[in-house]
């Protein structure tokens, strides 16, 4: 539980299929993604992405046509990725009528270890919203005292 | 991608009661651990770990008064962070954007392609 979260969506004007297939397909992937992929979506799948000199492992996780895609990426290239020690980045794909596609995504990560069950619950009530909001709250605190 | 460094900035502020030393610091702007562990659930050992991790991390800073050490946040390291955050929701904001292009383009060039199939028929 938590960690990083970072969600997002955008109401796509094309069937489902064509968005799973943007999302899921090498060579598409390099268009709005890394420049280069070496990527088969299949479950358990090793691949890697790489944006110039930059990048790494990844490892496909879910692939559920034409609405579910994850993967795992950021971990060290020696280490399978955990929780603890990637990103996951999860694709899901909700079709609003023939010609148009809901596209959300979360990438979440670097989840913390060994959280007392009385911290986790703490953190469910309070903490809603994510620890993004939190953060921004207390940024924006800060900001205010400082003035 | 993170960083190295942004990936160590996280996982210090995922976690919620090392959050909730920052919370109380934030709140009453300089306080010994003594003072923040009265305010917390868990014990005094566990906050005096939290403020080592958010120290060595450059969240906090401390500061000697007599025989108290006191500590404070340090409000530019946060504001790194929170701006980090809101760089990584605006990368995925633009990797989206190239999606719905890519899709929908697709999506005219199959419908243009079953009309022209239909007219030469």
């Amino acid at each position: 539980m938590s960690g990083l979260k970072i969600e997002r969506e955008i109401l796509i004007e094309a069937p489902v299929d064509a968005v799973w297939r943007t999302i899921t397909e090498p060579e598409q992937i390099t268009l709005w993604f890394a420049d280069r992929v070496d990527l088969v979506a299949k479950p358990g799948a090793h691949g890697s992405m790489y944006f110039g000199d930059q990048g790494g492992p990844v490892v496909v996780e879910i692939v559920d046509p034409p609405t579910h895609f994850t993967f795992r990426w950021n971990h060290p290239a020696d280490e399978e990725p955990t929780a603890r020690n990637s990103m996951l980045v999860e694709f899901t794909l909700t079709p609003e009528g023939d010609e148009r596609t809901r596209l959300r995504v979360t990438e979440s990560g670097h989840e913390s270890r060994d959280w007392p069950d009385a911290e986790k619950q703490r953190y469910t009530e309070e903490h809603q919203g994510g620890w993004t909001s939190h953060l921004e709250r207390l940024a924006g605190v800060l900001a205010q005292r400082s003035r | 991608m993170t960083t190295q460094t942004e990936d160590r900035m996280w996982s210090v502020i995922a976690d919620p009661s090392r959050r909730r030393v920052l919370d109380l610091l934030v709140t009453n702007g300089e306080a010994s651990a003594w003072s923040l562990a009265s305010h917390v659930t868990f014990s005094r050992q566990a906050v005096s770990k939290h403020l080592v991790v958010l120290e060595e991390a450059a969240f906090i800073k401390r500061r000697k008064q007599g025989r108290e050490v006191l500590y404070q946040v340090e409000p530019d390291r946060l504001h790194q962070a929170t701006r980090a955050m809101t760089e990584l929701a605006a990368v995925w904001d633009r990797r989206l954007d190239a999606i719905k292009r890519l899709a929908e383009a697709a999506h005219a060039e199959a419908k243009n392609q079953a009309t022209i199939t239909r007219e030469s028929k």
